[in-house]
């Protein structure tokens, strides 16, 4: 039997004080230059597998079991820290999840680099810049002769993982384990990542354990796949089987729920819960979609076609905009590439309830000791209006402006010039009395589920508090907080608890409580599932279209991630720079797009039936 | 990454999918609160036990001292230690350890009153300046606090406690309040970096956006929020000020006589030194103790309250 390269075999880990174990006997193998997928979600023991294996498991973890490694004998967790130093980097080596927080911010990446180099006396002394500028250029970094002087804080997210897989790389490891790498960084740096990371890896030839929570990004990567749920291995295949028979109820139900092209009777996304239904990607129709126009035809049919049938359907609440609700193709998105287009008068022309127009946010600079610096522009002129009811999608990468143009609109920032109108108020002009208003009518739902509840506030007193600056009294607060919180799905139990106790797809549903509990017409989501994982995140986007029905809101959706965006949305803006880019009705964008930017967006979003057709 | 997986509590030899996620019902457990909540470090534990040491010192004396402090017994003077009197008399035949037991009150007293003053007033300073720095037209009023209170750092506290004695007459009281005052700035500070860092979060940020007033944010959110570090100064500013009285009071700027105090022994014990250099070990050791203690504490305390602001048991 040809020797493995990792073999762990009855891998069990127990939280000291915990009489149960957060791993129950893993057991997995990994042979030489085999790349294999570990996917799972948050909490299901994956990095602490790969901790062991990297002999960086925390002290409070206690370990039984072997972990035997292809170039060393013996058990790796009864090993001692000097000798697991020489097995890391030369031997196995690993990226880490937080681009930020991973490398040291007070060093130039080429020390860095450097740093690994000499450690393990690979390189002469005098040959390691030459080793340093080698690394970084297979790693594609942008002019690696003067990369390596620059510090993490100059380089992006994106280039800083870069700098990680270099580092990783530095001394031909044998075995590369990725732990979630690209899971903090943009769609379309994501791509780049992947396909780099596969590309290296072949290059080296080395082995490669790719921890994911997400299947659609582990299809392109890896030979064989291994599903981890609660501390335990259910499923084992090549990506194939995986995908296309899986075998356990809780590997259909991740594909399922990875699946956004796919739906339930009822239009909603597949979850854990309703995963039977679900029948495999739709390969043939997501190639359809995917696969971009040429440029030359152009089409001809209107922009704006008729909204699909989920919105407009909804129930009619007490706004005087009732009647632009159930108009079929009323306000839509007009930016600039619409601007001009000639919609028939015969659609009823009504006064959309978010109007942009001409928006810029510019900062000043401020340099140490108050010199002038460069301005930032962070919006150069937005116009984009939302009709009542409607359900527009946001879509750009970080630093594309999104979230600016949120807080002008929920009116915690003011526009540098433009004007910005959300019902009958004027939000750039805005009295402090104006925008009580319009925050009565327009509530957030922020991106991170950690940071965006109080950590020393009850979650009664979380969700309650729109409902104390809107002057509700007690007794009524505590049934409206009872009620949304069952309306989002969690028990009345959890009124009690703190937000540490609670996962981030719950702290989410907290989020989304706290946001309609005033009842807005207006939510406004800022990334709300992109810190979440993929099975949680269906879930969550199923809540948030209930929810969007059932309160006949208009839905304003943050995301750079193109997918969840078509699920949810009819219309759609893309930005890029603090510009709009192109704007329209979702179908349209994705199935015709104009612009290579929202081209390359497209084809970034992992797909599973892409990753599988590919 | 969470590692404390929801697992955990419940042993499953099946992997059980309904409870998941989609209800809160199941698994919301101590798990982590058990882990990070009860670990008591050296230095809080020392730190704990000085200061309940000087405490119960001062109590005791409330009820009960060997001898009375202020009668004179001119036959028993400069004494060494001995059964009858542990640590000695001094120059008035007065016993040394009821003395230090006395003077654990006026110490005390007066680091209470000279937090509490700066305490109830810098952390509002620091709070309020922050909500005019996160304010594109405030940012000057910002400025202009927290440079008066530079000013008012770069001041000693003991200038500033014979500048009141000058003006009133040398006691307890103008030297509680110089210190206090003193020990304004280190408050405003931390006060006002803590809540910089709260207001920067997304919870402030989803406050305002639920029409939360800032008064209410300054409440609701920062205060809470900001307890942990605030407490941590208080007990270093505790030892500083006990330090402080001392001091004052060997210049003869504090705590007047008769009234026994550890500043004042040490000052009467001066001309003794050489021949009996006991007198001034007392009182000294107990400041010693006293200062340690309480910086121990604010250490200990520190550690615990800092990095895990989530670890807050259920």
């Amino acid at each position: 039997m040809p020797e493995n390269l990792l073999e762990v075999r009855d891998l069990t880990i127990t939280p000291a004080g915990a009489d149960a174990p957060v791993l129950h006997d893993v057991s997995l193998s990994l042979a030489p230059g085999e790349r294999v997928g570990l996917i799972g979600e948050s909490g299901s023991g994956k990095s602490l597998t790969a901790q062991s294996v990297m002999g960086l498991l925390p002290d409070e973890l206690h370990a039984r079991g072997q972990v035997h490694l292809q170039g060393h004998s013996g058990n790796l967790l009864e090993a001692n820290e000097k000798t697991l130093a020489g097995l890391r980097s030369d031997i196995v080596s690993m990226v880490f999840q937080e681009p930020m927080s991973a490398l040291n911010p007070l060093m130039r990446i080429g020390d860095q680099i450097a740093e690994v180099l000499r450690l393990h006396g690979k390189a002469s002394r005098g040959q390691i810049p030459t080793r340093v500028r080698e690394l970084l250029r297979d790693v594609h970094m942008p002019d690696p002769d003067s990369a390596r002087f620059a510090y993490p804080h100059q380089l992006s997210g994106g280039q800083r993982q870069r700098v990680m897989l270099a580092i990783a790389l530095a001394n031909s490891p044998r075995l590369l384990i990725c732990d979630e790498p690209t899971t903090a960084l943009d769609v379309t740096v994501q791509k780049h990542m992947l396909d780099l990371i596969a590309e290296r890896v072949s290059a080296v030839e080395a082995g490669l354990l790719f921890i994911t929570h997400d299947l659609a990004v582990v299809a392109g990567v890896c030979d064989r796949v291994i599903v981890m749920y609660r501390g335990r291995i259910v499923e084992t295949g090549s990506v194939d089987e995986i995908f296309t028979a899986p075998k356990h109820e809780y590997t259909r139900g991740l594909l399922a729920s990875s699946d956004l092209e796919a739906t339930d009777d009822r239009g909603r996304l597949f979850t854990l819960k309703t995963a039977l239904a679900y029948t495999g990607p739709q390969i043939g129709e997501a190639e359809a979609s995917v696969d971009v126009g040429e440029p030359g035809d152009l089409r001809d049919e209107p922009q704006i076609s008729t909204r699909p049938d989920h919105t407009g359907t909804s129930v009619a609440g007490s706004t005087d905009e009732d009647s632009v609700r159930t108009a079929s193709a009323g306000g839509g998105v007009r930016g600039a590439s619409v601007r001009d287009d000639h919609r028939t008068p015969s659609v009823r022309e009504s006064v959309p309830l978010i109007e942009v127009s001409d928006v810029t946010r510019i900062f000043r600079g401020r340099g140490l000791f108050g010199r002038r610096r460069s301005d930032v522009t962070a919006l150069g002129g937005i116009d984009f209006s939302v009709a009542a009811g409607a359900r527009l999608g946001i879509v750009g990468e970080s630093g594309s402006g999104k979230s600016t143009l949120l807080n002008i609109l929920s009116g915690l920032d003011r526009p540098t010039t433009g004007r910005v109108r959300v019902g009958d108020i004027r939000v750039e002009a805005a009295s402090s009395q104006a925008l009580r208003r319009l925050r009565e009518n327009l509530q957030i739902v922020f991106q991170d589920p950690f940071a965006s509840l109080d950590p020393r506030m009850r979650i009664a007193d979380i969700v309650a508090e729109p409902l104390i600056a809107a002057g509700v009294d007690k007794g009524e607060r505590a049934a409206r907080v009872e009620e949304m919180i069952a309306a989002v799905d969690l028990d009345a139990d959890s009124l009690r608890r703190y937000p540490h106790q609670f996962s981030g797809g719950q702290r989410q549903r907290i989020s989304i409580a706290r946001a309609l509990v005033t009842r807005p017409q207006i939510l406004v989501a800022d990334e709300p599932v992109s810190a979440l994982d993929v099975s949680v995140r269906a879930q969550v986007l199923n809540l948030l279209t209930d929810l969007v029905d059932e309160y006949a809101l208009t839905l304003l959706f943050v995301s750079h991630d193109l997918g969840v965006v078509k699920h949810l949305c009819s219309e759609v803006i893309v930005m890029r720079a603090g510009r709009i880019v192109e704007s329209g009705a979702t179908e349209d964008i994705y199935a015709n797009p104009q612009e290579e930017y929202t081209r390359r967006l497209i084809a970034a979003t992992p797909s599973l039936a892409e990753a599988l057709a590919g | 990454m969470n590692t404390t997986p929801t697992g955990a509590q419940s042993p499953r030899d099946h992997v059980d999918l309904v409870a998941h996620d989609a209800t809160a019902s199941a698994k919301i457990g101590p798990a982590r609160s058990r882990r990070s909540g009860r670990r008591a470090n050296a230095s809080m534990i020392i730190g704990a036990g000085l200061v309940v040491l000087i405490v119960g010192l001062a109590l005791i004396s409330f009820v009960w001292t060997p001898y009375d402090p202020t009668t004179i017994d001119p036959a028993a003077r400069l004494q060494g230690g001995s059964l009858t009197h542990p640590f000695g008399t001094d120059t008035f035949g007065r016993d040394t350890l009821t003395w230090v037991m006395v003077g654990a009150r006026i110490t005390l007293l007066v680091g209470v009153v000279a937090v509490g003053i700066a305490l109830l007033i810098g952390t509002p300073i620091g709070i309020i300046s922050a909500f005019f720095a996160k304010q594109p037209w405030g940012m000057w009023i910002d400025a202009v606090i927290m440079r008066a209170n530079d000013i008012l750092l770069a001041f000693p506290a003991l200038l500033l406690a014979m500048l009141f004695a000058a003006v009133y007459s040398p006691g307890t009281g103008p030297a509680m309040v110089a210190v206090g005052i003193a020990a304004i700035p280190g408050f405003a500070r931390v006060a006002r970096s803590g809540t910089l860092q709260v207001l920067g979060s997304e919870y402030v940020r989803a406050a305002r956006a639920s029409n939360r007033r800032i008064p209410a944010i300054a409440v609701v959110h920062v205060l809470p929020n900001i307890a942990g570090m605030v407490i941590v100064q208080a007990s270093v500013a505790f030892a500083i000020s006990v330090l402080a009285e001392a001091g004052l009071s060997f210049l003869g700027l504090g705590t007047q006589a008769p009234t026994p105090s550890w500043g004042r022994m040490l000052q009467e014990s001066q001309q003794y030194l050489s021949t009996h250099p006991e007198l001034a070990l007392w009182p000294g050791v107990f400041i010693a103790l006293a200062v340690l203690g309480f910086n121990l504490l604010g250490d200990g305390l520190r550690d615990r309250v800092d990095p895990k602001m989530e670890a807050r048991g259920a």
